[in-house]
């Protein structure tokens, strides 16, 4: 509760922004790139509350990511149900398959546990480029359908796709807040620190470690199913492996295990990656060393480092209060010493 | 007798950690095992916590058998335990680390969690007590709001005996508990222990600090290689020639 009130001014103000940047900036490339960071924000905070709260980083959600938009993708576009039907099953579908993987993949720990999930998304990956009958290959699929009207609400301009897709990032984020600030979630990070000490307070770790990992798979599959209904074209290299790191890379730069991390991340990596386009790929020549140096330096990336810093903060003016009293104390006790003696 | 283990035995391989220990628990007191390094000590304390599986033998906790329970479900049936080294999540606060300890004697889920039902609230308000308690017990209310990277090796100790408080147990294990703190400290963790047996909850710990031990323990078990060669009071294990031999070497007569 604390720290919402304290991070209140934060929360208020980035809403703020979102809600009202159209309106000051009607700029339709802007507009799609930043839907797409949202979509993007979507996904790493699924994969944050698997490595960043759970300690287990998950290699294969870039391949959950792409069964989401497959699954939403195939849904509209081969059965034709319902927009929000399909989304809802997406999900769902996501989260059954992450299941499935769950139960094999956390009987590894630690790097076994990356790599077995780094050939799980490449397996998911090739199972969509090449099974053509279900998924089209290479080809990819076209002519997803926007989001169906929900009353007088219509999906069809990118203005409204944009709110939209900010309603689900801030669905997105309540619901972690929500899991992160409860016992739940004190689970989470007690399996982090120690699984062995966990399991010696009487916490179930394999069934804890199971929940998020659907979970993860569940935000990875939404995202997905997003991104297919926004960009309405799919293809086969969503779920190849360089997203997984380009997601990767979000989280920790923003800071994994941390609330914000996933937003402060993406916006950034986003943000400087669009204006560093001239660059083409020699991006990477800055990206790579600056990335190095952060970890180095703020393994738990900018939220991370401010955290700390705040921490430090506080607890220098704790120590100074402290010692003002003490001093204080001091200071009645001889006034008193003084009227006892005089 | 709270615990017993029948012919408890664990091999690594052909290594036999421990071998057909038979070992009683008394309800209400201070037991200890005590043994040079490598007698298995740890191994058999992972053994009774169901951190490890043993190779054979049982373990009966209150007349029932919980030798193949997992851990955490051993940990509900009210056994605790700490480790040698103590890990803390040192980001956040000693309070916030404590609170997760009563989690096992909650209910609330997922669900709970994100509808903000009021199971939830009751529970989080719950165990934010209990954690508040045990911290008050171990005395330790001073450093509750402070990040536990910052707090001593001492209070660290403290925080993990008020983590294994917090399980509400019948019984505490602690391993080493006082390894790494001067004689000053290991006083106040001493009292602790007693203070402990006092609320009804029995302890049993691994030590080697035999001065403290002997006068502390109502109860001890010497383990040399896997194996028990004494088992009485700190007076009978004093003069104990096996136990003299296994800590001094050579002939028991030398």
């Amino acid at each position: 509760m604390g720290s919402l009130l304290k991070n209140r001014g934060w929360v208020i103000g980035a809403l703020a922004v979102a809600i009202l940047f159209p309106f000051v900036l009607p700029n339709a490339y802007f507009l799609h790139i930043l839907t797409l960071a949202f979509i993007w924000m979507i996904a790493v905070y699924g994969l944050n509350l698997l490595a960043g709260y759970t300690g287990y980083l998950s290699l294969a959600h870039a391949g959950f990511f792409a069964i989401g938009a497959y699954a939403l993708g195939l849904l509209t576009v081969k059965t034709e149900i319902n927009y929000w039907l399909a989304l809802v099953l997406a999900c769902l579908i996501t989260s059954a398959i992450g299941a499935v993987v769950g139960l094999v993949a956390l009987r590894t720990r630690e790097h076994f546990f990356a790599i077995y999930t780094l050939c799980v998304g490449y397996i998911i990956y090739l199972v969509i480029d090449k099974w053509d009958g279900l998924t089209g290959g290479v080809r990819g699929l076209i002519g997803i359908p926007v989001p169906s009207n929900i009353g007088p609400l219509s999906f069809e301009t990118p203005l409204s796709q944009y709110y939209l897709v900010l309603f689900f990032l801030i669905f997105t984020v309540l619901v972690m807040y929500r899991i992160v600030h409860s016992l739940t979630g004190r689970t989470f990070i007690a399996i982090r620190n120690s699984e062995d000490l966990a399991q010696t307070i009487g916490i179930s770790t394999m069934k804890n470690k199971l929940l998020v990992f659907v979970l993860s798979t569940f935000f990875a599959g939404l995202a997905g199913a997003l991104y297919a209904s926004f960009i309405r074209f799919i293809g086969p290299d969503i779920g190849y492996i360089t997203i997984i790191f380009d997601l990767l890379t979000y989280l920790l730069v923003g800071g994994i295990g941390t609330l914000a991390g996933p937003i402060v991340g993406t916006f950034l990596i986003v943000a400087v990656s669009q204006s560093l386009q001239f660059l083409q790929d020699y991006r990477m020549l800055i990206f790579g060393p600056l990335l190095t140096l952060l970890i180095i330096f703020y393994p738990r990336g900018i939220v991370g480092a401010y955290y700390d810093w705040r921490m430090k903060h506080t607890a220098k003016k704790v120590k100074r209060t402290r010692k003002e009293q003490r001093y204080f104390e001091s200071e009645t006790v001889d006034a008193e010493k003084k009227v006892k003696e005089g | 007798m709270l615990i017993e283990t029948k012919k408890l035995t664990k091999r690594f391989g052909g290594n036999v950690a421990v071998n057909e220990v038979d070992f009683t628990i008394e309800e209400g007191k201070i037991n200890a095992i005590i043994g040079p390094n490598g007698a298995g000590k740890s191994t058999f304390f992972n053994l009774l916590s169901g951190s490890y599986t043993p190779s054979a033998g049982q373990v009966i906790y209150k007349g029932k058998d919980i030798t193949k329970l997992s851990p955490d479900r051993i940990a509900k049936l009210g056994v605790a335990r700490t480790f040698q080294t103590t890990n803390l999540f040192e980001q956040s606060t000693v309070l916030d680390n404590v609170i997760v300890g009563h989690r096992l004697r909650t209910k609330s889920n997922l669900w709970d969690a994100v509808l903000r039902t009021k199971r939830f609230a009751k529970e989080e308000k719950k165990c934010r007590e209990k954690a508040m308690e045990v911290l008050d017990f171990v005395d330790l209310t001073h450093v509750m709001n402070q990040q536990a990277g910052s707090i001593t090796q001492e209070e660290k100790k403290r925080v993990a005996f008020a983590l294994a408080l917090a399980t509400d147990p019948e019984v505490v294990f602690l391993d080493e508990p006082t390894a790494g703190i001067n004689p000053g400290e290991t006083e106040g963790l001493a009292d602790l222990m007693e203070k402990m047996v006092k609320r009804k909850i029995t302890v049993c710990l691994i030590e080697h600090k035999m001065k403290m031990i002997m006068k502390l323990a109502d109860k001890i078990m010497v383990l040399n290689y896997g194996e028990k060669i004494a088992e009485g009071t700190s007076e009978q294990i004093m003069n104990d020639p096996a136990v003299i031999e296994a800590y001094l070497g050579g002939d028991a007569s030398a």
